[in-house]
C-alpha cells in the first residue's frame, strides 16, 4: 500500500470504469439500478472482498440466471422486476460510530419514529442487549462487542466477519442453505450486501440476548441480508431480529438468508418481530419478503425458531430444522398476521435425520380484511430416524368473512417406529367474547387485541422479555379496525 | 337508577319484547322471574348494549343519560354490569390481565388516574375473598376450563372489582349446588349499598331466599305482566306460571 500512487489509483479507476460497464465514483453510495456481474463485482469491490467471496457471488449468479421463481405458494403478486432494483446502497455516514452517543441526531430521530428510539435502546443495551443496526446494506452501529469479545464471542456485521474472521465465515457459509437451494437463496448469494455474523465459542453461555434490527431505507432498495449464526458445541445463545420499515408505494423486494449452525450439545433460539410496510388498505406497495431460514443441529442440540410476523405485503418464509444430530430438536412458533391485502404463506421444515429427533411446531394463523394466510409445513422423517417424535398444531383465526387461511401440512414418513401428530383448527372471531370484554367496559381495539394476544399466547410466551411486549402491541395495532 | 319505558326490541323480524316498564331506584333488589322463553335475558343483553337486537320503541334513562345512546362499553363504563347468563370463556388471556384492561379503561373514561399495580393487587385480594375464589383461578385464563359454578363465581367476583351502579344478573343461580348458590348470594349482598341496585334474573325462588329482593316481577312474552314483593316469588313457585296466563288471558 505504501509505493501506491497516484498513478496507479487512475489506473484503478480506469480498470474498474471498465470492469464495472458504467462510471463509478469511488464515493458512490449507490449502484445503478440492475443486474449484472459488473454489479456484483461492484458490490465486491464497495465491500472489499477476498477472491473467493467473489466468485461465489458470480457463481451464484450464474445458477441463479437458470433458476425460476418459485410459484408454488398460495399468494399472488406482481414479479419483480429484477432490473429495476439498487442492489446496492450506504447510507451517508463519514465515519464508524463508537457509542450510541456518536450517533446522528437525524438517524436517532428516524429510529424513534420507527418507534426503536435510540433511549430506549441505549437502556436496553444498558441491560443485556446488545444491538447491531443495519441501516440499509450497511451496519451503522454496534455495540458491546468488547464486553461479548471477553468471552470469545463474535457478533458483527456479516462484512466485519468476512474481514477478520475470513476462514470461519468460509468454512460455514453456504453449508445450510446452499446456494442452488431456491431462486432466492440464489439471488441472495449473488448480490448480498450486508448482514450479522455471531460465533459463540466451545461451551459458553451467551449472558445476553443479541439483537439486531433491520430496517430498509431508500427508496427502491432491495435487501439481500446474509445471516449466519454458529454456536460451537455446548454453547447456548439467543438471537433477536426485529424489523421495521417506513412507508413507501413502491414494492420492495426482501430475499434475506438466514443459517444456523447447532453444534453438539449447543443451543440456538432465534426470535424475530417482523412489522415490515405491508401496503396500504387497498393493497398498494408493501415489501416482498421472501425469506430463506434454516438451521442445523448437531447430536444432543436444539434449534428453536420463534416468530410474529405482522408486515409485508406479500410474505414466503419457511423457517426449517435439519435434526442431522441424534436427540436433536427442532422447535417453530409462529404467528402470522395478516389484513387488508396481505398474503403470507409462511411455515417450517422439519427434516428428521438423526435417532429419536423431536420437533414442535405451533402455527398460529390470523387473516383479517381480505388477506389471505397459509400454513404450509413439512416433516420429513428419513428411514434412519427411528422413534423420531413431531407434533404439530395449527390454528387459523379468522377476523373476516372476506379473510381465507390455508392449511398445506406435507408428511412424509420413511421410519415406522416414528410418530406424527398434527393438530388444526379454524375459528372465527367470536363475536361474544368481543362483546363480553365490552360489557366490562373494554373498547374493541382493545378487546381484539386481548383476545387476539390470549389466542397467541403459547407463541408469545416463547419470546424473550422485551420481545414480547413489543409483540404484544405489534399484534394489537396490526388489527386495529379489523372486525368484521 | 333505571327508568324503563315502553321499551320495544326484535331480533330479525322476531319481536321479543314489547313494550316493557321497569322501573329501579338505588338501594333496591329487584328480581325478575318468567317461564323459558320470556325475554329476560334478551331484556339484559338489550340493556348492556348487544347489537343482534334491534331497540325499535320505547327509552331507558340510566341514571339521568341516555342508556340506547351509549355505546356497549360505555354503558359498562357508566355502572352497567351484567353477569352473564353462560359466562365465555377468552383463552390465553388471564382474570388478573382482563380485569386491570377493563378497570384502566374504565378510570380512563372517567378520567381518572390508573389503578397502580399495588392498589389492583391488593383489590383482586379482598374481592377474591368475598366469593370464596382461588387466588388461582384470578391468574387463570377468563373462564377457561372453569367449572359452571366457578363460571358464575367468577362472574360475581368481577361485578366487585368493577363496583357497578348497576347489576343485572342473568340466571346467577342456575347450575349451582346449594353451597355455592349461598357463596355467590353472599357476595352480592355484602356488594349492596344504598347507593347501587341490583336486578335479578331467575327461574326459581331459591336464590331469592339469600337475596331478599324489594320487588318481584313476573316477565311474560315480553312484558312486565305482574309486580309484587317477595310473597310473589313463593307463589309463583308454589303454582308456576300457568296461573298467570289464565289472569292474563280473562283479562
Ligand atoms: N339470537 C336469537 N335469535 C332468534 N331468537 C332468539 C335469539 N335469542 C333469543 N331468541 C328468542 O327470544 C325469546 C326470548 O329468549 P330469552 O330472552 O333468552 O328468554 P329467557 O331468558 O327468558 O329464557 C325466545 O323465544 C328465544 O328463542
Ligand atoms: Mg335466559
Amino acid at each position: 500500500m505504501s509505493n501506491y500512487t497516484e498513478d496507479d489509483l487512475e489506473k484503478d479507476l480506469d480498470n474498474q470504469e471498465y470492469k464495472f460497464g458504467f462510471t463509478t465514483d469511488i464515493e458512490a453510495d449507490q449502484a445503478p439500478k440492475g443486474l449484472n456481474e459488473d454489479i456484483i463485482r461492484f458490490i465486491s469491490a464497495k465491500k472489499e472482498e477476498p477472491e473467493w467471496l467473489l466468485n461465489h457471488r458470480l457463481e451464484a449468479f450464474e445458477m441463479w440466471k437458470t433458476m425460476k421463481e418459485p410459484d408454488w405458494a398460495h399468494v399472488k403478486y406482481k414479479k419483480p422486476n429484477f432490473q429495476d432494483i439498487i442492489y446496492y446502497s450506504a447510507p451517508k455516514q463519514t465515519k464508524k460510530y463508537e457509542s450510541w452517543d456518536d450517533v446522528d441526531p437525524e438517524m436517532k430521530e428516524t429510529m424513534k419514529k420507527l418507534g426503536i428510539s435510540m433511549e430506549e435502546q441505549k437502556r436496553l443495551t444498558g441491560t443485556n442487549i446488545a444491538v447491531d443496526f443495519v441501516m440499509d446494506s450497511v451496519s451503522v452501529a454496534t455495540s458491546f462487542k468488547e464486553k461479548l469479545g471477553e468471552l470469545g464471542i463474535i457478533f458483527c456485521s456479516f462484512s466485519e466477519a468476512v474481514k477478520d474472521y475470513p476462514d470461519l465465515v468460509r468454512e460455514n457459509m453456504g453449508t445450510v442453505v446452499p446456494t442452488s437451494d431456491n431462486f432466492y437463496a440464489a439471488l441472495n448469494s449473488a448480490v448480498f450486501t450486508d448482514g450479522s455474523f455471531c460465533y459463540i465459542p466451545k461451551g459458553v453461555r451467551c449472558p445476553m440476548e443479541l439483537s439486531t434490527y433491520f430496517r430498509i431505507n431508500e427508496g427502491g432498495t432491495g435487501q439481500f441480508e446474509r445471516t449466519l449464526v454458529v454456536a460451537d458445541e455446548g454453547s447456548y445463545v439467543s438471537y433477536l431480529e426485529g424489523c421495521t420499515a417506513p412507508q413507501r408505494d413502491e414494492n420492495q423486494l426482501h430475499a434475506a438468508v438466514v443459517e444456523l449452525i447447532a453444534k453438539d450439545n449447543a443451543e440456538i433460539k432465534y426470535s424475530t418481530v417482523q412489522n415490515w410496510y405491508p401496503g396500504d388498505k387497498n393493497g398498494l406497495g408493501g415489501i416482498f419478503n421472501f425469506v430463506t431460514k434454516r438451521g442445523i443441529c448437531g447430536t444432543n442440540s436444539k434449534i428453536s425458531w420463534t416468530q410474529v410476523e405482522t408486515g409485508s405485503a406479500v410474505t414466503w418464509k419457511y423457517p426449517s430444522c435439519i435434526l442431522k444430530g441424534d436427540n436433536s430438536v427442532g422447535e417453530f412458533f409462529s404467528v402470522a398476521v395478516t389484513n387488508n391485502y396481505q398474503q403470507a404463506d409462511t411455515g417450517t421444515k422439519m427434516i428428521h435425520l438423526g435417532k429419536n429427533t423431536k420437533s414442535t411446531i405451533i402455527s398460529k394463523g390470523i387473516s383479517a380484511g381480505k388477506s389471505h394466510n397459509s400454513y404450509r409445513g413439512l416433516v420429513q422423517i428419513h428411514k434412519n430416524a427411528t422413534n423420531a417424535r413431531n407434533f404439530s398444531q395449527c390454528d387459523s383465526l379468522l377476523m373476516s368473512d372476506e379473510s381465507g387461511a390455508h392449511t398445506f401440512p406435507y408428511i412424509e414418513c420413511r421410519n415406522s417406529s416414528s410418530k406424527v401428530e398434527h393438530e388444526a383448527t379454524t375459528s372465527k372471531i367470536g363475536e361474544d367474547q368481543i362483546f363480553y370484554c365490552k360489557q366490562r367496559g373494554i373498547g374493541e381495539e382493545k378487546a381484539i387485541g386481548l383476545i387476539v394476544n390470549g389466542y397467541c399466547k403459547e407463541v408469545l410466551n416463547q419470546l424473550p422479555m422485551e420481545f414480547a411486549v413489543e409483540a404484544q402491541k405489534l399484534l394489537t395495532i396490526s388489527l386495529e379496525g379489523s372486525v368484521g | 337508577m333505571i327508568k324503563i319505558e315502553n321499551l320495544r326490541a326484535s331480533i330479525g323480524d322476531k319481536e321479543i319484547l314489547k313494550g316493557l316498564n321497569l322501573e329501579v331506584k338505588a338501594g333496591e333488589i329487584h328480581a325478575i322471574m318468567g317461564p323459558n322463553g320470556a325475554g329476560k335475558s334478551t331484556l339484559a343483553s338489550v340493556l348492556a348494549g348487544r347489537e343482534d337486537y334491534e331497540v325499535t320503541e320505547g327509552s331507558v334513562d340510566f341514571d339521568g343519560t341516555d342508556l340506547l345512546d351509549l355505546s356497549t362499553e360505555d354503558r359498562a363504563r357508566e355502572g352497567l354490569f351484567l353477569a352473564f347468563q353462560y359466562p365465555i370463556a377468552i383463552p390465553g388471556v388471564s382474570n388478573i390481565n382482563f380485569l386491570k384492561t377493563a378497570i384502566g379503561e374504565i378510570r380512563e373514561y372517567k378520567k381518572e388516574d390508573p389503578i397502580t399495580a399495588k392498589e389492583f393487587m391488593a383489590l383482586v385480594r379482598e374481592k377474591s375473598k368475598l366469593v370464596e375464589l382461588d387466588a388461582k383461578l384470578a391468574s387463570r385464563s377468563v373462564n377457561e376450563g372453569f367449572s359452571g359454578g366457578e363460571k358464575k363465581r367468577n362472574e360475581i367476583f368481577q361485578m366487585a372489582m368493577l363496583n357497578p351502579k348497576l347489576a343485572i344478573l342473568d340466571e346467577t343461580d342456575s347450575g349451582l349446588d346449594i353451597d355455592a348458590l349461598r357463596i355467590v348470594a353472599n357476595g352480592v349482598n355484602k356488594l349492596k349499598t344504598k347507593g347501587n341496585a341490583t336486578i335479578v334474573i331467575t327461574h326459581y325462588q331459591r336464590l331469592l331466599d339469600y337475596i331478599i329482593p324489594d320487588f318481584v316481577h313476573v316477565l311474560y312474552d315480553g312484558k312486565i305482566v305482574k309486580t309484587g314483593g317477595k310473597e310473589l316469588a313463593l307463589e309463583l313457585e308454589e303454582k308456576g306460571y300457568d296461573w298467570i296466563k289464565e289472569e292474563l288471558a280473562n283479562n
